[in-house]
């Protein structure tokens, strides 16, 4: 469940950002996942149900957005995009398919008053 | 509990007062939602999830309008948007780059080992100490939930060891092993082992600062562990088979086994191993060598560029 040490840091990024900017409430927070990033979308979900429901998050709605991976098929010599590290190339139907990117997990930005 | 990672109730034994500091590090500006070029579209893929609120139909636009104010008056407290783009993993990885300024300054190999629980990490260390100390200083760092037997496995050995105990955390972070790197006198061109806490998913997602990772798999787990778990075998660059003594027992397909793990990740090392009876550690070894050298050679040479 490292889902909730996410979260953690997931909130904490947002609380320091509220002294910087000064706002006292978040309405929306817009996630983006990387589909390569080993991250449940619906666990960091339950986690910030579970641990981010005080302070300035109380009422916030978390918008998660799944980012598709990136990958390198060595057989088409070109970038495509992957869902799963088991993803054939989209192109060619090959296995040959390195994954190369979209593993992060991003604040894209916050919707705040 | 430590907000900066979020690591819960770990304790780093023999604790004392290290006055470590956080640093903060960001930039990004505010922009007014109304101003914002914020539609970055629905493209096909995206699996936008909304809320039960109606106001944000959409990410691609957002309408004041019908904010919970309902209108927007300049200077009266509206809604605003700040554009963060920051990586959640970003503190951590704050933590994991001075991990590895750190080790870099004593050309210390630093190596991160992932298994699932019971797949012999530590046996397979302290059969490798007790044949390379006479060569290199190793250390090492242990992570687990509770006790510290492993560290004092470990230390019977001769090595130094710190426990990390994470209490309910399912990984190390960089912060802890920051914590276990201050409490540990490492030597130019030692290796340091960091074997995390047993468990084959969580720990492959955080950058501890090492030089690699080193995934171990036991012969009675299952041919299609990697398969199961790919997070791990994609983020390793060695895998150890170990427990090979008990192949004759088994119905373990190796092979099979061997090619699971190279369909995640083709770059990926392999050794067959035994902790118990020593085989395939002269290979191991020799690889740790190597690995070493490399890591001290590149202390001799002039900083590189941290980004």
């Amino acid at each position: 469940m490292h889902e909730m040490a996410l979260t953690a840091s997931l909130v904490e990024l947002i609380e320091i950002e509220s002294q910087k900017q000064s706002f006292s409430r978040v309405l929306v927070v817009r996630l983006d996942i990387g589909a390569l990033g080993g991250v449940d979308p619906e666990a960091i979900r339950f986690c910030f149900e579970a641990s981010a429901r005080r302070g300035i998050l109380d009422s916030a709605r978390l918008e998660i957005r799944i980012i598709p991976g990136k990958g390198w098929c060595v057989d088409c010599a070109k970038p495509v995009e992957v869902f799963d590290r088991f993803d054939a190339c989209p192109e060619c139907g090959g296995c040959n398919v390195r994954a190369t990117g979209g593993d992060d997990i991003r604040i894209r930005d916050l919707e705040v008053e | 509990m430590c907000i900066v990672c979020g690591c819960g109730t770990s304790s780093v034994e023999e604790k004392s007062a290290l006055g470590m500091q956080h640093d903060h590090h960001h930039s990004h500006g505010v922009v007014h939602a109304h101003n914002d070029g914020h539609a970055q579209g629905h493209d096909h893929f995206h699996q936008v999830e909304h809320g039960n609120n109606a106001n944000v139909a959409s990410v691609a636009s957002i309408d004041f309008g019908t904010g919970a104010a309902g209108l927007s008056i300049s200077g009266v407290s509206e809604a605003r948007l700040i554009r963060m783009e920051r990586d959640v993993r970003s503190r951590n990885d704050e933590h994991a780059r001075r991990n590895r300024s750190r080790l870099a300054e004593t050309g210390t190999l630093a190596l991160n080992l992932l298994s699932s629980p019971g797949s012999g990490k530590t046996s397979l260390l302290v059969r490798t100490i007790y044949a390379l100390k006479d060569r290199f200083s190793i250390s090492v760092i242990e992570g687990d939930q509770r006790t510290s037997n492993d560290a004092d496995r470990i230390r019977a050995t001769g090595a130094p060891a710190v426990q990390i105990n994470t209490g309910k955390g399912c990984h190390l972070d960089a912060h802890m092993v920051e914590h276990g790197i201050s409490r540990l006198n490492l030597e130019n061109g030692g290796i340091l082992f960091i074997e995390n806490v047993g468990n084959l998913v969580c720990p492959a997602s955080f950058d501890l600062g090492e030089e690699s990772k080193i995934v171990v798999l036991s012969v009675t787990e299952g041919e299609d562990k990697p398969l199961k778990y790919p997070e791990a075998f994609a983020a390793a660059e060695l895998l150890l088979l170990n427990k090979a003594d008990l192949l004759p027992h088994l119905d373990f397909d190796v092979g099979l086994c061997l090619a699971n793990a190279l369909k995640i990740n083709p770059d990926l090392q392999t050794l067959v191993v035994s902790a118990k009876t020593g085989e395939g550690l002269p290979a191991f070894h020799a690889w740790l060598e190597g690995r070493s050298a490399r890591a001290a050679s590149a202390q001799s040479r002039p900083a590189k560029a941290e980004k």
